[in-house]
């Protein structure tokens, strides 16, 4: 049982005790993991979401990283600036990594983000995916799931399909982007320190289980996050200069079983939950053709 | 003028434990591992929130109940249910 131990984390905190997240939140698990991954030589730039808040009130702050907050919508633009800024001055070790919600960048950030992907900026942009707006009070976003209630979609849940962001950061043919879950630690760190070899724009895409907004029991965020990739509902891929690979190829387990510990799908009819199924496994089975047919981006 | 004299009305935060004060009073159910059981594995560790399970020099887990909010995931993760949550005493 020395799983963690081969691993190789340092027992250095990053994350200090004592910040402000909710019981059980995957945001700050997400956060932990990726600091003490990429170590203290790091700059995190975080617009509005729940990591300007979970940082704590002026004078403190529980993150032991460099860390700017900006506006919502320029995560992209500032993440830009301030790896220009370090070339200018001679310094390349250092990581520049946007650390934004859902909301920063699905929705509102996303054309900072791609302008950024476009013009090949040296950074590494990290989406943390808890589907909703859920600082300001589960409202729902483009990334929110098919079915699931928010403050907005009140009654009968989402009607829509979520955006597919990494495959749209995939289009803009930067060397990588990766989707990752805390479910599958392995997975996840292997493609962080891929992300941290590679120059260019990066993009990785996390899934955050959040206890509050998906109305689930705080101890289970881990075991959802897990069930989140058993099911397909989560695939695990990686888009390195456009070939398509999917990481992980779980024997699939019925969606029911992920989305019944969430009380956000409580409402969900059984015809509902069978097309949502059926996107999954459209969703899963095209990702595999992808990368069966070796066609790059 | 220096950068350094402009420090008291700059708008820079200092990295400190405890950043909203002592959260273990968020509790409701208290973790407590039986450390017989304990396969000294790490996972309660690296997925512990709030950081505050630190591993002693042989990995021996230990809970900083200062911090711990009782959200419940080391006890969940546990491969050998070392961790136990219990209801947290009143008064």
């Amino acid at each position: 049982m020395s799983a963690v131990r081969n691993l190789g984390l340092t027992k250095e905190r990053f994350l200090l005790p004592g910040h402000s997240a909710c019981h059980g939140c995957g945001l700050a698990i997400n956060l932990k993991i990726v600091l003490k991954v990429l170590g203290k030589r790091t700059i995190l730039v975080i617009p509005a979401c729940c990591s300007s808040v979970i940082q704590g009130p002026y004078p403190k702050v529980a993150f032991k990283v460099p860390t700017m907050n900006i506006a919502f919508a320029s995560t992209g633009a500032a993440i830009s600036g301030v790896s220009r800024a370090l070339k200018i001055r001679g310094i390349e070790d250092v990581f520049v990594v946007g650390w934004a919600g859902d909301g920063g960048t699905v929705d509102i950030g996303i054309q900072a983000l791609s302008g950024a992907a476009e013009r090949g900026e040296n950074i590494l942009y990290i989406c943390y995916d808890n589907q909703a707006y859920m600082n300001t009070g589960i409202q729902r976003s483009g990334s929110t799931p098919y079915g699931a209630w928010t403050t907005t979609t009140p009654i009968v849940g989402k009607k829509q399909f979520p955006k597919d962001l990494p495959l749209i950061m995939a289009a803009h043919r930067i060397p990588y982007v990766a989707t990752a879950s805390l479910g599958y630690l392995a997975d996840m760190i292997r493609k962080l320190r891929k992300a941290k070899e590679i120059k260019g724009p990066r993009y990785i895409h996390l899934l955050s289980p959040c206890p509050v907004g998906w109305r689930h029991d705080s101890a289970h965020t881990v075991r959802i996050a897990k069930l989140a990739v058993d099911t397909w509902a989560w695939p695990l891929y990686e888009v390195e200069n456009g070939r398509v690979k999917v990481t992980v190829k779980p024997k699939r387990k019925p969606l029911k079983e992920y989305i019944s510990l969430q009380g956000r799908f409580k409402r969900l009819t059984d015809g509902e939950i069978k097309l949502m199924e059926e996107e999954v496994i459209r969703r899963y089975e095209m990702l595999l053709k992808m990368e069966k047919s070796g066609i790059e981006f | 003028m220096e950068m350094a004299d402009f420090f008291h009305i700059m708008p820079v935060s200092k990295p400190s434990v405890g950043a909203v004060g002592k959260t273990g009073t968020w509790r409701v159910f208290k973790p407590i591992i039986d450390h017989e059981k304990c396969t000294r594995c790490g996972l309660c560790w690296i997925y512990c929130p709030d950081e505050s399970i630190e591993l002693k020099e042989d990995d021996t887990p230990k809970i900083n109940y200062d911090f711990c909010k009782g959200c419940g995931i080391c006890s969940d993760v546990c491969p050998v249910k070392a961790i136990k949550m219990e209801a947290e005493e009143i008064g």
